[in-house]
């Protein structure tokens, strides 16, 4: 800008914005790859015009001579300031950059690039989860212990000899006094699943690359079919391509109906040609990310592949109604629709929701336990992640996880319903790494498993976002590790085969850390659901409202 | 760790018999305190059967207040041996007013009600009385139960026996549990003192039951009056027994699929896989897991051992026709029934249950792999 040039109010200097490109210009080859590689557009060919003064040495000056100027030309990187093009830190320049010449910074103060994201009226979208981020402040989950450690009255078990069995149930189970008379009386009992406790939460077909997919579902086989591991992999809103409808491998996923029931049209055809039941349905009403929000697939990812998956033309966005429409009241639309599913498979699949946390989490789960057919409840937390969400739903809507399961676990026990209506927490697990341990506090706090997927996009495929505002753009589609893009150039950068080989890494090495968790508490044969006495933390208000433990 | 020894005999024995096996035993345990659980009783109590006898420590105070409430409901004495001591007790043992031993007559009110509600009642009876004593703190109750008797001390159990004179003619049993030590995990409290009882069925436990509280929960969830207590965490194994028999209607062959369901593998090539299946998923809440050894009488005087699903805790099972013994160590059993054949001594492994029946006419090893008897 010419110090005679206008500004305008969103003209912002690289101080601006959060993130800052740190360039060497020694180091820089001018090989171009970083501004090709910038998924926004951030960084440009900078062509830089420098003035040397040359001044001759001193014994030749004389009264006719003079310095001079030397105005020469050269190359390197300038970073775009307008808000439309700011950096998102991703950092695929430093990943590429041969001789590590560039790199992009946190700014040292809060950005002013913040109060600029709303051009055109438009709030900001993005995908990612809460922004939460200061590190060392651990969330509640991190910071519960494990402290009811066996050892001389009962002796430690060996979480790498002895036989454990870390498996859960999905589906509603009966009180025994009532399952025992229908299996006498060949009466019809809910189906029950036996799975793994961790299960792969809702990613859509569409909001993640064809490559991630693929991958994610390979993982899944190799686990069930050479490990034994019961994993199962819900789909998310976005039906389900036909020839998984159609394969063997449809029993190790969780079919997600959702407000847009994209993709169900597909589904519903392809009933009659199933080889085997899924493993479940899973009804969405709510999502931790964007509680009170539908799901929104943005145009820019809705191609050929993903409109005719969910029947839609393409090239459209796809914002799924906050709501089912054909909600009246909990009660008809849950019954309703909860026997509708059943129904579809002969009541052979067991059908259960998922709400977003919220403080009505309490009212659901009451309805549920009336509903007999209810095969258990989700409830993903605030810290849940998404493709597409408005900031301000991510950042500021929604209930933290551990109360929220917590009350749910409480109010089963105190209706003797504890084993009937199995409670699943997802939202933010594994959030700051520490996968086994948010897990096996969250078990113990009464959940019967839990749903995780930002944690496998970070460490099954290397997804770079973070809660520190870092990339965050799956939402447009410009994903630059290829996991939620739908552009061919985008996603064959991720390879599906080392996407499965990471994810049989992560649950295996999840299992072991879960037993390394629960073998020092005497537990292995059973999940240790519910095991409150085993938990503590140093906060006296948290360990009130959890009732757990406070210890210092 | 405890020591446990259960004995069944065709002869009443007196329960010095059961105290000397706990003292040849004493390495095992630290001589901390001592429960005996009496049945089939001989002696005085051989002809009164049918009428249930009040079991428990009281002040003298506490005496009174009782008198006052059995007769209030209508119950007569009709045999009290109860113990008043006079000499200095033990080292470590506390001193009693009086430990109560009493058989009562049936209220008159009650002749017409069938056996269930007469349980039922015997039972309410029981826990409004323990109540009695928390509140003024001078009523312990272990029992109130036709030809059950039981016996609650902190000390030396062999000298908490001599000190009580627990070798009287009139004190003899044809089923006798004794457990020694006291709860270590929560505070001293004659509540978490096994054996446990409800309802005729008692059990006692060596070991640490680690999934105590989600069972906990669960049992005082089924809104059933007698699930109450859990001073100690091994009081879940008496209880988890009493549901599975009144409210399931299963016998003790199905009390191992409960606790320590077989996995999921087994359950596949299991003959009896869908019922045990279902048993394991609804009955998930139950299962328990920790070290433990499980010793227990059914009401018809049937003795059950059974183990963890890890077999970590000792115990062995022998004996002879007409007498049998489950002890938590050789030397135990040894000193109850020397005049055996030890080759026939049988340790119950991972999932074994041990039944000596009410005839005992054998020891009997069931197997969890095994068909369930009660469903053909």
């Amino acid at each position: 800008m010419l110090a005679s040039g206008t500004l305008s109010p969103s003209s912002l200097s690289v101080k601006d914005l959060l993130w800052q490109v740190q360039w060497d210009k020694e180091k820089c080859t001018l090989c171009g790859r970083c501004t090709a590689v910038c998924p926004v557009q951030a960084i440009e060919l900078g062509v830089h015009r420098k003035r040397t003064i040359q001044i001759p040495p001193l014994a030749e000056i004389g009264p006719a001579t003079s310095s001079s100027n030397v105005y020469q030309v050269y190359h390197g990187i300038g970073q775009r300031t307008d808000p439309a093009y700011a950096c998102n830190g991703c950092a695929m320049c430093n990943l590429v950059c041969p001789n590590g010449a560039i790199i992009p910074q946190r700014s040292d103060e809060m950005d002013k690039l913040r109060f600029h994201l709303s051009r055109g009226g438009q709030a900001r979208s993005r995908g990612g989860r809460r922004n939460v981020p200061d590190l060392l402040n651990l969330g509640t989950l991190d910071r519960i212990k494990f402290i009811r450690i066996s050892m001389l009255t009962d002796p430690a078990l060996d979480a790498g000899r002895h036989e454990f069995e870390l498996r859960t149930l999905l589906g509603r189970v009966l009180p025994p006094e009532e399952n025992l008379r229908l299996y006498r009386e060949n009466g019809w009992i809910p189906p029950v699943r036996e799975i793994y406790p961790l299960i792969i939460g809702s990613m859509s077909f569409g909001a993640l690359s064809p490559n991630m997919w693929e991958g994610l579902q390979m993982g899944v086989a190799y686990l069930n079919e050479e490990l034994g591991m019961p994993v199962r992999m819900c789909t998310g809103e976005g039906g389900c391509p036909p020839r998984l409808l159609r394969s063997r491998f449809l029993k190790y996923t969780i079919l997600q109906i959702a407000s847009g029931y994209f993709g169900w049209d597909e589904i519903i055809h392809a009933l009659p040609e199933m080889k085997e039941d899924p493993c479940a349905i899973e009804i969405k009403y709510g999502q931790g990310a964007k509680p009170g929000d539908g799901g929104l697939l943005m145009w820019y990812k809705v191609n050929k592949l993903i409109a005719a998956i969910r029947g839609v033309p393409s090239g459209v966005s796809l914002p799924s109604p906050p709501t089912h429409q054909t909600k009246y009241s909990i009660e008809e639309s849950v019954a309703k629709m909860i026997q509708s599913m059943y129904m579809a498979w002969g009541f052979r699949v067991p059908v259960y929701p998922k709400i977003s946390g919220t403080s009505t989490a309490l009212s659901v789960l009451n309805n549920l336990t009336r509903n007999s057919y209810a095969g258990g409840l989700s409830i993903d937390g605030e810290d849940g992640g998404t493709g597409a969400a408005y900031t301000v739903s991510m950042d500021h809507m929604g209930h933290p996880i551990a109360s929220n399961i917590r009350d749910c676990y409480l109010n089963l026990a105190k209706l003797g319903r504890q084993n009937e209506v199995p409670l699943f927490a997802a939202g933010g697990v594994g959030k700051n790494g520490k996968l086994a341990a948010n897990a096996a506090a969250l078990i113990m706090l009464g959940a019967s498993g839990v749903q995780v997927g930002k944690y496998l996009m970070q460490a099954g495929a290397g997804c770079v976002g973070s809660e520190s505002d870092r990339c965050n753009i799956c939402n447009i589609g410009l994903c630059p590790k290829g996991i939620t893009s739908q552009d061919p150039r985008l996603y064959r950068r991720l390879d599906p085969e080392k996407v499965a080989e990471r994810i049989v890494d992560i649950f295996l090495s999840f299992d072991t850390e879960l037993r390394k968790i629960v073998a020092p508490l005497g537990r292995s044969t059973s999940l240790p659901i519910g095991m409150s006495d085993a938990l503590a933390i140093d906060d006296r208000n948290a360990a009130e409202r959890l009732q757990i433990k406070y210890v210092v | 760790m405890c020591r446990l020894i259960a004995l069944t005999s065709e002869e009443p024995q007196s329960p010095m018999l059961a105290m000397r096996a706990l003292d040849v035993m004493r390495e095992g345990h630290d001589g901390s305190g001592v429960g005996l659980f009496l049945s089939d009783l001989g002696g005085a109590f051989e002809s009164l059967k049918g009428l249930p006898i009040l079991s428990g420590i009281f002040s003298g105070e506490g005496v009174k207040r009782l008198d006052r409430y059995m007769t209030s409901i209508g119950f007569v004495t009709r045999h009290n041996i109860s113990i008043r001591n006079t000499k200095t007790p033990p080292s470590g043992t506390p001193k009693r007013d009086t430990y109560v031993i009493c058989a009562y007559e049936y209220p008159s009110a009650w002749a017409d009600l069938d056996q269930k509600e007469i349980q039922e009642r015997l039972l309410l009876t029981r826990l409004r009385l323990r109540q009695m004593g928390e509140e003024q703190e001078d009523m312990i109750v272990y029992s109130f139960w036709p030809d059950v008797i039981m016996v609650k001390e902190i000390g030396d159990p062999l000298k908490v026996a001599e000190y009580l004179q627990l070798d009287r003619e009139e004190l003899k049993a044809r089923v006798i549990l004794a457990q020694g030590r006291q709860n270590t995990n929560y505070a001293i409290n004659l509540y978490a003192c096994h054996p446990f009882f409800i309802q005729g069925i008692a059990s006692m436990t060596n070991g640490e039951n680690t999934a105590f509280v989600p069972i906990r929960e669960y049992l005082t969830s089924r809104g059933y009056p007698g699930y109450v207590g859990y001073q100690s965490d091994s009081e879940v194994f008496t209880h988890i027994a009493h549901y599975m028999i009144h409210s399931l209607g299963l016998d003790i062959e199905a009390y191992k699929h409960i606790i320590t369901p077989l996995q999921d593998e087994d359950l596949e090539s299991h003959p009896d896989g869908g019922f045990l299946k279902q048993l394991k998923h609804s009955c998930r809440r139950l299962i328990i897991d920790g070290p433990n050894c499980v010793m227990g009488r059914l009401p018809d005087n049937t003795l059950f051992l059974v183990q963890d699903r890890k077999k970590l805790r000792p115990a062995v099972a022998g004996g002879r026709k007409g007498m049998y013994a489950f002890s938590s160590e050789m030397c135990g059993l040894d000193a109850a029934i020397p005049d055996r054949d030890k080759r026939k001594d049988f340790q119950p492994m991972h999932l074994d249950t041990v039944i000596v029946p009410s005839d005992r006419s054998e020891v009997r090893v069931c197997s969890q792999v095994e068909p369930l008897a009660l469903l053909h």
